[in-house]
Parts: C-alpha cells; sequence; structure tokens
C-alpha cells in the first residue's frame, strides 16, 4: 500500500477557533483521517516539535498554518513546517492577513507590556518585573520567547502557497479544500480557496440596495434597532459587504448584524480598507468630494472598521514593518 | 546538577503552555513551572475601538471558549450604557449560554478527560484516546455525544452567527429574536440533553467512583491542593454561570469575601514574574503568598470544582442531588481534589441542561421586544460571568462618545495560572523520584492540569495509531541524558 499522504495542523498566535473549525468539519474528519497521516496538531494530538525536526526536508506534504506570528516561537514553528512540506495554507484570517489581533501594529510592545504589566489597575509588581526571554530563577535557566514589536501575516515570515480565509472558515470551504488537496485538484499557487465574488453578490438584502445610496448620517450599530430585511448601508450602518470576499454564507448578516470584513478583500484587491473607503465614496450621496471626507470623518474608529482583520497585511501596515524580525 | 525536563510543546489542551521541570540532587523534583509563553494585547489594542464592537472583537483571545467573553462583553455594555436588556432578550442569551456550557463541558469531559479517567491514567497509551472511551462506553454512547454537541452548536449558531466566534451582542438586547417554530427544535434539544446529562452522571459514577483504584487516585495527595476558591453565586448563594456576587471561600471552606464584580480591583491582584506572560492572580486583601498552598496560599481557584465549592447548591433539583452526593463521596466541602473538576463539570452540565429546558419552555422566548434602547452612557462598564473554566471579567471605560479608553480583562486561567504551577510540581514529585522517572510520568503530570483547561482532543482522537510522546531529561547545559519514549 502507498503511504499515506503527512498533514500537519498547527496553530501560531491563533485563538483555537481555527482549530475548532476543523473539528467543526464532523464527519468529514473520519474520511481525511483515512486518507491522511496527521503528524501534528498540538491542540489534539501528543506529538511534539521535534519528531518534526527528525523529519526529512518536504516530507509533509501539506501543513496547514492557523494564527498570525507575534513572537519567534511562531516564527520558528513556521519555518519548521515550511521546510518540511511541499504546501502550506494559511488558514483563517490570523494567517492570511493577520487577523483581528493585527490591531496591535497601532501600539508599541511597550505600551502593550505597561499596561499588562505595569498600569493595569489589578497588578501587584512591587518588583517591577516583566517577562524575559531568559531568566534564572534560583539558579534554575527559564526561557521564553522573544515578543516582537508587531504582528505578521503567515506570507510575511514564509512562502505561502494557498489562502483559506474567515473566521474562522466555514465548515464547506475546508471540506472542500482538503478535498481539493487529497484529489490534487488544486488552483495555480497563490489562490485563494474561497468564492471571488463580493458579499454583497451574494447577500439576500443586495436587492433592497439601490446604485447609489443615501447616506449622510453614519449610525453605529447599538444606537438603532436594524431592519433585518434592508441592506445595513441603505440604513446608514457600515457594512463592509462591497468590499468583502463571498463565502461565509452570509453568516453575520443572518443574525441581523453587519459585516466586519472577515474574509478579507476580494479577489485581485490587495488592500481591503482601501477598496472598502472606495466602495462607501461611490455609494454616498453626496456630489462633492469634500462632502464624501466629511462624512468618512464621522466614523470614530475608520481603521478598526475598515482593516479589522488585515492590518499587518494592509498598506498601513507595512509601512511599519521595517523594523523587521 | 540541576537537571531539567522539558515538555513542549504541552498537548491536548487549548493556548500554547511549556512544562519545566528541575531535578534536584538526589533525582526528586527540585521544581516545576508551568510557563504562558505567549500574550497578545487585547487590552490595549482596544483602545480607540468603538465600544458596541466589543463583543465581536473579544471572542477571538480564545476560539475555545469564545462565548464567555462574547457574553461578559455584552453585560459590560449594558453596564457601560446603564441599560437591563429586555426579558425575551436576556432569556435569548441565556439560551445562548447554556447550550454553549452543555457542548463545551462534555466536549472537555468526553474527549479530553474521559482517556485518562474512563480508559485509565496508565492504560496502554494507544488505548488512552476516544476510541478506548468509545470502546468501553460503546459506539451509541459516542454518537450521542457528538449529536449533543452539534446541536447545541446550532443553537448557537442561530443566536450569535458562528460558534467558534459569536458574533451578536448589543448593550440591552439581542440582534435577532427567536420564533415559535425554532422553539420546537431547541426544546427537543434542551429536553434531550437533560437525559444525556442523567446518563454522563451515572456512567461517571459506574466507571470512575465504583473503581476503588480510580477513586484512591482521584483522593490521593498527589492531585489535591489547598488554596482558596472564587466563583458567581445567586442571592441564595446558589451556582449561577450569567451573573451574581463573587463569592470567596478560604481553604477550610469559611467565606474570606462576597463583592459586587465592579469591585474587583480591591479584592484581586496580579502579581508578574519574569518567567511567564501570563500574570497570577492571587487575593489582594490576603497579600502575594508565592507559589504556596494551604492556610497562608493567597492563591485561590476558579472553575467548575471551584464554583461547587463555593456555592452553597445548585439553582436546579436534579443538580442539586448530584452536588450533595459528590460533596458526601469526597468527604465534605470545599474538596480539594483536582481530580474532581471533571465530576463538577458533568454536575454543571445538567444544571445547564436544566436551566436550557426551562428557558426553552418560557411563553416570553418568542417575545419580540429584543431590545432597550434607554441608553444613559455611564462610561465605565465591568462585565462579568462564570466562564466554563472559572470567572471572567471584562472592564471598559470610555469617552463621552463611548469610545473606549481603558480596558481591564481577567480571565479564568489567569487565576488558576499559579495554582495550575502548583498542580504540576505536585504530581511530578509524585512520578519522579531517585532519578527514576517512572513510565507513564508524563500523562500523570499531564492530568494534573487539563482538570483546569478544556481543549479540543474530540473526534481527532479517533485517529488510528499511536500517540508517541518523548521525555527528554535535559541536564543544566540542555543536552540529553535520558530519552524516554511512550510505546
Ligand atoms: S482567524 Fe479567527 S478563529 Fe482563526 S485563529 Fe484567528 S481569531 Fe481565531
Ligand atoms: S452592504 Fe451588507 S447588507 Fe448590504 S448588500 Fe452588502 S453585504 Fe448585504
Ligand atoms: S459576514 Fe463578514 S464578518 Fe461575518 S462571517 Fe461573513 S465575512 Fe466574516
Amino acid at each position: 500500500m502507498a503511504e499515506k499522504p503527512k498533514v500537519a495542523i498547527c496553530w501560531l498566535g491563533g485563538c483555537g477557533g481555527c482549530d475548532e473549525a476543523v473539528v467543526d468539519i464532523n464527519e468529514v474528519i473520519l474520511r481525511v483521517v483515512d486518507a491522511v497521516d496527521l503528524i501534528l496538531w498540538p491542540v489534539a494530538l501528543d506529538f511534539k516539535y521535534h519528531h518534526i525536526e527528525a523529519m526529512k526536508d518536504g516530507e509533509i506534504a501539506l501543513s496547514v498554518i492557523n494564527g498570525h506570528v507575534r513572537n519567534s516561537d511562531h516564527k520558528e514553528i513556521a519555518e519548521l513546517l515550511r521546510r518540511k512540506s511541499q504546501l502550506v495554507l494559511a488558514f483563517g484570517a490570523c494567517a492570511c492577513f493577520g487577523g483581528t489581533p493585527g490591531l496591535a501594529n497601532l501600539t508599541t510592545k511597550e505600551d502593550i507590556f505597561n499596561w499588562v504589566y505595569r498600569d493595569a489597575p489589578t497588578v501587584v509588581n512591587p518588583k517591577g518585573n516583566h517577562p524575559q526571554p531568559k531568566v534564572s530563577v534560583d539558579g534554575k535557566e527559564l526561557t521564553l520567547p522573544e515578543f516582537y514589536e508587531h504582528v505578521y501575516a503567515l506570507n510575511q515570515v514564509i512562502d505561502v502557497d494557498y489562502y483559506l480565509p474567515g473566521c474562522p472558515p466555514p465548515p464547506d470551504l475546508v471540506v472542500n479544500a482538503i478535498t481539493a488537496v487529497l484529489e490534487a485538484k488544486l488552483p495555480p499557487k497563490g489562490s485563494t480557496l474561497a468564492p471571488h465574488k463580493a458579499l454583497c453578490d451574494t447577500c439576500p438584502r443586495n436587492k433592497t440596495k439601490p446604485a447609489k445610496i443615501a447616506i449622510s448620517d453614519i449610525k453605529r450599530i447599538h444606537e438603532v434597532e436594524a431592519d433585518p430585511n434592508s441592506c445595513f448601508l441603505v440604513q446608514g450602518i457600515l457594512c463592509l459587504g462591497p468590499a468583502t470576499r463571498a463565502g461565509c454564507g452570509e453568516a453575520c448578516i443572518d443574525i441581523n448584524i453587519p459585516c466586519r470584513g472577515c474574509f478579507g478583500p476580494v479577489e485581485g484587491v490587495a488592500d481591503a480598507g482601501a477598496k472598502f473607503a472606495s466602495a462607501l465614496a461611490s455609494i454616498i450621496d453626496v456630489e462633492d468630494e469634500e462632502e464624501v471626507k466629511k462624512s468618512i470623518d464621522t466614523i470614530d474608529d475608520v481603521i478598526g472598521y475598515f482593516y479589522r482583520f488585515s492590518l499587518p497585511s494592509s498598506i498601513l501596515g507595512k509601512k511599519d514593518l521595517k523594523k523587521t524580525i | 546538577m540541576t537537571r531539567k525536563v522539558t515538555i513542549n510543546p504541552i498537548t491536548r489542551l487549548e493556548g500554547h503552555g511549556k512544562i519545566e521541570v528541575f531535578l534536584d540532587d538526589k533525582g526528586g523534583v527540585r521544581d516545576a513551572y508551568f510557563q504562558v509563553v505567549e500574550l497578545r494585547g487585547f487590552e490595549r489594542f482596544c483602545l480607540g475601538r468603538p465600544a458596541e464592537e466589543m463583543p465581536r472583537i473579544v471572542p477571538n483571545i480564545c476560539g475555545v471558549c469564545p462565548t464567555p467573553h462574547n457574553m461578559a462583553s455584552t453585560k459590560a455594555l449594558d453596564d457601560l450604557y446603564g441599560v437591563e436588556p429586555t426579558p425575551t432578550a436576556k432569556l435569548i442569551r441565556q439560551l445562548h449560554y447554556n447550550a454553549f456550557y452543555v457542548e463545551d463541558h462534555y466536549i472537555h469531559f468526553f474527549f479530553l478527560a474521559a482517556p485518562d479517567f474512563v480508559v485509565g491514567p496508565d492504560a496502554d497509551p494507544a488505548e488512552r484516546n476516544i476510541v478506548g472511551v468509545i470502546q468501553k462506553v460503546g459506539l451509541e454512547i459516542g454518537g450521542k455525544v457528538i449529536d449533543i454537541r452539534k446541536r447545541c452548536r446550532d443553537i448557537i449558531r442561530l443566536i450569535a452567527s458562528k460558534p467558534c466566534h459569536p458574533e451578536g451582542g448589543l448593550p440591552g438586547g439581542v440582534s435577532r429574536g427567536i420564533t415559535a417554530e425554532e422553539r420546537e427544535w431547541i426544546r427537543k434539544t434542551a429536553d434531550d440533553s437533560v437525559e444525556f446529562a442523567q446518563f454522563a452522571l451515572k456512567l461517571f459514577k459506574n466507571v470512575v467512583l465504583d473503581n476503588k483504584h480510580y477513586l484512591d487516585l482521584v483522593l490521593s495527595d498527589a492531585y489535591k491542593l489547598q488554596t482558596y476558591y472564587m466563583s458567581l453565586v445567586d442571592e441564595n448563594k446558589k451556582v449561577n454561570l450569567y451573573e451574581g456576587k463573587l463569592r470567596v471561600v478560604d481553604p477550610r471552606g469559611k467565606e474570606h469575601a462576597l463583592f459586587d464584580p465592579h469591585d474587583y480591583i480591591d479584592y484581586i491582584g496580579e502579581w508578574v514574574e519574569p518567567w511567564t506572560y501570563i500574570r497570577l492572580t492571587h487575593l489582594r486583601k490576603v497579600g502575594w503568598s508565592g507559589l504556596i498552598e494551604g492556610d497562608k496560599t493567597s492563591l485561590y481557584r476558579v472553575g467548575p470544582l471551584a464554583r461547587l465549592n463555593v456555592a452553597e447548591g445548585m439553582a436546579t433539583p436534579l443538580a442539586q442531588k448530584e452536588y450533595e452526593q459528590m460533596h458526601k463521596t469526597l468527604g465534605g466541602r470545599p474538596s480539594h481534589h483536582t481530580l474532581a473538576f471533571h465530576w463538577a463539570r458533568l454536575i454543571e452540565a445538567l444544571q445547564a441542561a436544566e436551566d436550557m429546558q426551562k428557558i426553552a419552555n418560557d411563553p416570553m422566548l418568542t417575545g419580540k421586544d429584543l431590545r432597550n434602547l434607554n441608553y444613559r452612557l455611564k462610561k465605565v462598564g465591568v462585565g462579568c460571568v462564570e466562564a466554563a473554566r472559572g470567572t471572567l471579567i471584562h472592564h471598559y471605560e470610555t469617552d463621552d462618545n463611548g469610545i473606549i479608553t481603558r480596558v481591564n480583562l481577567i480571565v479564568a486561567t489567569q487565576h488558576n495560572a499559579a495554582p495550575m504551577c502548583l498542580s504540576v510540581k505536585k504530581a511530578a514529585m509524585e512520578f519522579v523520584k531517585d532519578h527514576k522517572v517512572k513510565e507513564g510520568m508524563l500523562n500523570m503530570v499531564e492530568m494534573a492540569f487539563r482538570p483546569y483547561d478544556p481543549c479540543l482532543a474530540c473526534a481527532t482522537h479517533a485517529l488510528p495509531g499511536e500517540m508517541p510522546l518523548n521525555i527528554n531529561i535535559r541536564d543544566k547545559d540542555g543536552s540529553i541524558v535520558q530519552t524516554l519514549k511512550r510505546p
């Protein structure tokens, strides 16, 4: 019998939701387990990293990696898996674009440490301690990974072959991606394994969205009871649908909550936030640019809305990445 | 010579962690550290965000326990905006919360704990997984666990979009109501959850409690730790997962404090050590005691066993009976037996299922009044819930416009981090003596922290083959002097 392809599933700076998303494919997991040899999955299996180190380069057929790179451990694991793998799939918004925790790129490591270890009201720290990469406690040496200045998307640290977005990716797309790999029916390297349309194109509320929308007043979600049947933008509520890739099945829209863009930018767009800004400008019902600017200025947290999941891989984020790891 | 045993990554739990075991000259355990090797800084990067976006951002802290973050955050918004959710909205939130508890507690028990318990702590590692559990309890039951999990997650999906990352949560209410038609399948899920909860407890009794060897292990010193305990209780001091006051009992079970979650800063301190990214919580009024147990400790534990130690009873009738039996068997309240977390977990799943049943039958559930928009921005909001792993506190402050200016979060694993360290050390001391690391030691050590944390070992334990595991014993310079392998 031919040897089964070896597959690794691993998290870097993730929340565990992406691992749970793999479990959520329910019975399909049994088919997968039959067809492949899972050689690493820390959340579920007792294999350790040195098992991977002992493997030959390229011996792993596919590594499914979720989470972003935030510290030296994440980077080492990402590099190790890259070396040992033929294919790497960036799984979930964190790996694909940096994810929500990527919003931390607006602040410095020092700011984060100061709050967490010095200024938070519950901190009791008479010795002024904070975590150290290497420390000696009563003659015993303990080490910690180095916390970087920035959050990085996976492709800013290693070469990535395929992308599967979502926070986390939904079960049907996970199954499709796995099937494509197992049946060797993969699109060209660099592809995103999700639909090419924008969320608006598949949204059931789209029929209520006219070409030109009269938003002059942008409302926040808690201020109004949203009409569950009409387009959020028409109601003056920010919805990232025009600039977000379809594929989630309108998960948030279904519970009457607008999209925040976890599927990342639509095909061919590098910067999700810039795309949304231009989409917004084109639908706002004001004539001159000044007025458009004024409307956008009323939005309290442009970066938090437009780049909720993608700051590290955005134009804004890149500017900051000069201090490379 | 100080020798060091490293277990990395620790597996079958959620999050990144590392265990270092140091041996002394005589070859016994000198010390052990449970290190958390990660930090993401949510408290800092949420500044400047509109407060109402928080319930959608904070579930990203943990994808295994996202519902409690979503709920604590939503409740912090109620407080911040000075509103009470409408009665229907509150029922919908509590339905969401109980459904989460049921599915999460079973995932933890059957896929994570049960291999150690039902199959046996020193069973062949190749069998000590969910396949072994299913062999012992039968295929039908294995199927039932998966089915209950799936159906409870469907309830979450209905109310809050994605179960791994709930998206709803508005101050004063919820974004979506429940229809009469939906109520029917919710009711059925609730009824089946109660039935299954009773069955799970029976199973635990048959397999664990009726087996003297296992019961001895539960009661053994290796898995005992004398600490304080903290949890929310209702006005009758019964277990309440969604709201109430925080109560703390001392290692002898006497009430140390009873306070409103708004006052948490007066009671909870967070100690900083250079060897871990996690802050180690302790009782501020006692003062940091270091990593010790007993009468002089300032450490407390949270989570299922803590809740059943703190509360004077359960809030639902069937769960109450089980609570009484647990404390009788374990020799009275509080019980310091770490492995009893698993038992307490099953009793809580029963309370959550009974509660879910009550809500499913409440006429108000399908009401149309989903939001209370009577806002009065207070600029400070504290939300506290009992997450599956223990007390969770979200504290937000904003400017006049409801934009976040300050965030403080205390999550369950922080309360338990120092006790986990001690639990690991005690277990290691028991299993490493005279330079000899006993076979199975690794699992025994890991068993000492698993009761605290959930995990999604889940269906993946149904993998064919073994789970090989090595222990490297290192000298001071890190070179391997001995390697132990699991078969
Ligand atoms: S993409 Fe979302 S679900 Fe996945 S690890 Fe990141 S935060 Fe968690
Ligand atoms: S903007 Fe949002 S609500 Fe409107 S059509 Fe697009 S996805 Fe749907
Ligand atoms: S609606 Fe938007 S934010 Fe919600 S799951 Fe879909 S892509 Fe993600």
